[in-house]
């Protein structure tokens, strides 16, 4: 559908990639760890491994849950749009195929001390 | 003696009829559709503009006379309350957070409904309908103003209320309501009514007024209560007007039916929720509480609402598409939001805290299904973090919904221990969302909402004050350290305390 | 059965207002809220210009009723004698 109007009234995005400096947005959410109260949006760039930013920015943001300390990335099951995907840690963003405000669900089986 | 020759009072009726109807004429030089140019283009067709009527049958002169006396009890109250330190009358500091709230995120909204009833009081061809939109237009920019009066007595005196003009436009929850009313403003003349005068005002409004300024009379509040009953005096006036226009929309043709229930559906689950702030607001920020929100839900939602679509479904319509998921919702969204309010309060302009152990057990008794199971067991691990001299900050930035703005803390409808995510790609590029209802609204009309400015997102930009939380700070002029942070500790309780303790004692500090 | 509704706020001016409606409705209930009172009804509440002069024994014009008018449910029609509220279904 499209907007009623009076005159011609275009698709015109305000949040794509090239507004980002070279880098792109990215969405995390831990499920069933309410601890955090909304997904974290965040502003890698493309070319930085995973892992990496895992380490430098998630793992920080998270470490207030008493299960952090106990998520392994290569162990996570990763969910992106409602289906499962293999993410290799080790690789970059887009070797990895993550795309600008992709949003990445990590699952932990099993760990659910505060929201269980 | 001269007897007074008693001139023939006008009937209400007859008097209504000369001082609105008889106020319109038919145009001569150029065609109707020129005067009224957006009449017609959303598609709602209206045979004969007399049909409608204002139920009360209010007229100029008497509207005036009626809002000068309302005027004149409001200021004598507000004199009152400056002249008598009303501001420490109130029960706890704390319930200065939802001032704030309001100021900064309810009182703008006012003077946007002032402008968009002006616009509508002249787009509607109708007179009888320009009249009364013409003094709900006055009305919204009475309350935007005597709002912004009663709460500057506080200004004086604590932190957070001293920028709400800019923080209206910056401070990224302010977002929320500002997305909200320039939805609203940017529709045409037919859908603005249904959107605020009957989905906002008949429909929600009942829940950010009544049990809130009833609260507030409960907390000490004079000033509040005085600008919130004297403003709620005028919602009847604008429940009756967005009443009787659906009605008249609906009875003029069938056509619209389709097209006001789209509105309904999409205007509801907005409504509902810019409202959730004020569940928030009732179940934490009052220390003493009148209902909670699940019992305000109850009575001004939930009953008075199937009344009211038992009322109009003889009309062919429906209750709004979201009512379901709304009451789903009931028991959760005020606890979603504080826990929320709570670890990102750095960067809010009033403060968060830990309710306290009575609060907590409050809480409980209101929602047995839900606060015991999921919610309390956060605060009791946020306190426990905080009582260790480690409080928890969340200092990661939040995904916001492409419609409503909303950071996205809302959980699945049926699953309260996963959070919402829905997401869909319009033209090459993805958007995310809180829930279905709001997707479905960016669905049917992306143009308006992929050009939505999300202050997240913005931030990564480098828009919004040249990057870094020091300038954002500065830019949507929030004074670190007072404005912000932990209730405890914050200058507005101290403040409090001293000026209440020289206030009931004669000992100075 | 669908509930209509009207709640003033609570002041003297009220006071004369609800006890009128109290005697023409019977089937009202009246509930006190904190500065406010709320007064509910099966299907129909009327307030009636004369039965209000009756208890403040001066003149009162229903219109001015909106001074005091907190919120309201149900259709609303009002002339210079009654006001009242109901719901058509």
């Amino acid at each position: 559908m499209a907007v009623v109007a009076l005159k011609p009234y275009p698709l015109r995005p305000v949040d794509g990639i090239e507004h980002y400096h070279g880098d792109q947005l990215v969405y995390w959410s831990w499920d069933h760890h309410l601890m955090f109260a909304a997904p974290f949006i965040t502003c890698p760039s493309p070319s930085t491994r995973v892992v990496d930013f895992l380490e430098a920015t998630i793992r920080p943001l998270i470490a207030a849950d008493p299960d952090a300390d106990r998520v392994d990335w290569t162990c996570v099951e990763w969910i992106r749009d409602h289906e499962p995907i293999a993410i290799d840690v080790g690789k970059s963003f887009s070797e990895n195929g993550i795309g600008h405000k992709d949003l990445l669900r990590f699952r932990t089986p099993g760990m659910n001390t505060l929201c269980g | 003696m001269d007897m007074k020759v008693q001139k023939a009072k006008l009937g209400l009726k007859e008097k209504y009829r000369l001082m609105t109807r008889d106020l319109g004429w038919t145009p001569s030089y150029q065609p109707h559709e020129k005067l009224y140019p957006y009449a017609a283009y959303e598609g709602i067709v209206i045979h004969d503009w007399d049909k409608w009527e204002d139920p009360f049958r209010l007229t100029m002169d008497a509207y005036w006379k009626y809002q000068a006396e309302k005027d004149r009890k409001f200021y004598a109250i507000i004199d009152a309350h400056a002249q008598n330190n009303g501001h420490l009358n109130i029960t706890d500091a704390r319930y200065l957070s939802a001032l704030k709230i309001f100021l900064q995120a309810i009182s703008p909204g006012e003077y946007c409904a002032h402008k968009g009833f002006a616009r509508a009081g002249r787009e509607f061809p109708g007179v009888g309908t320009q009249v009364a939109c013409q003094m709900q237009s006055i009305d919204e920019l009475r309350h935007a103003q005597t709002q912004i009066h009663a709460l500057s007595s506080y200004n004086r005196y604590y932190d957070g209320f001293h920028a709400f003009i800019q923080m209206r436009d910056r401070m990224w929850y302010n977002s929320v309501p500002r997305s909200f009313f320039d939805d609203a403003m940017t529709g045409g003349p037919f859908e603005f009514m249904v959107a605020i005068g009957f989905s906002f005002e008949y429909v929600l409004t009942n829940l950010l007024f009544v049990p809130f300024m009833s609260g507030a009379a409960y907390n000490g509040d004079m000033a509040t209560v005085t600008f919130g009953f004297s403003a709620q005096s005028d919602e009847a006036r604008h429940m009756t007007l967005g009443l009787e226009c659906i009605k008249f929309i609906l009875e003029q043709d069938p056509a619209n039916l389709p097209i006001v229930q789209r509105w309904l559906d999409k205007w509801f689950w907005r409504g509902l929720r810019l409202l959730s702030l004020v569940g928030t607001m009732m179940d934490y920020m009052l220390p003493k509480r009148v209902m909670s929100w699940a019992e305000a839900w109850e009575i001004y939602a939930e009953d008075n609402g199937s009344a009211l679509f038992k009322d109009l479904a003889r009309y062919g319509i429906r209750p709004p598409k979201g009512w379901k998921d709304a009451a789903k919702a009931r028991d959760h969204i005020s606890h979603q939001f504080m826990l929320a309010f709570y670890q990102w309060s750095f960067g809010t302009a009033f403060h968060g805290w830990i309710p306290s152990e009575a609060d907590l057990d409050w809480l409980s008794s209101k929602y047995p299904e839900t606060f015991d199971r999921h919610y309390r067991p956060r605060w009791d691990y946020f306190k426990k973090l905080a009582d260790a001299g480690t409080q928890f900050r969340n200092v990661g930035l939040a995904k916001l919904c492409q419609c409503c703005q909303m950071p996205c803390v809302f959980t699945e409808p049926d699953d309260p221990t996963l959070l919402c995510h829905r997401e869909r790609v319009i033209d090459g590029h993805r958007y995310h969302f809180c829930s279905d209802h709001c997707r479905e609204i960016v669905e049917h009309e992306p143009e308006k909402y992929v050009q939505a400015w999300m202050p997240m997102n913005q931030l990564f930009q480098g828009t919004s004050g040249g990057g870094g939380i020091e300038n954002w700070m500065r830019w949507v002029n929030l004074v670190d350290g007072k404005d912000n942070g932990d209730f405890v500790g914050s200058r507005d309780q101290r403040n409090f305390a001293a000026w209440r303790g020289m206030a009931t004692s004669n000992n100075g500090t | 059965m669908s509930q209509v509704f009207i709640v003033l706020q609570s002041n003297e001016e009220t006071r004369a207002i609800v006890e009128a409606i109290e005697q023409d409705n019977p089937r009202a209930k009246v509930t006190r809220q904190p500065a406010m009172v709320r007064i509910d009804a099966p299907e129909h509440l009327v307030i009636r210009r004369t039965t209000v002069e009756e208890k403040t024994g001066g003149a009162f014009d229903l219109q001015s009723l909106h001074i005091n008018l907190v919120t309201l449910g149900g259709h609303v029609s009002e002339d210079e004698d009654e006001l009242s509220l109901s719901w058509n279904h």
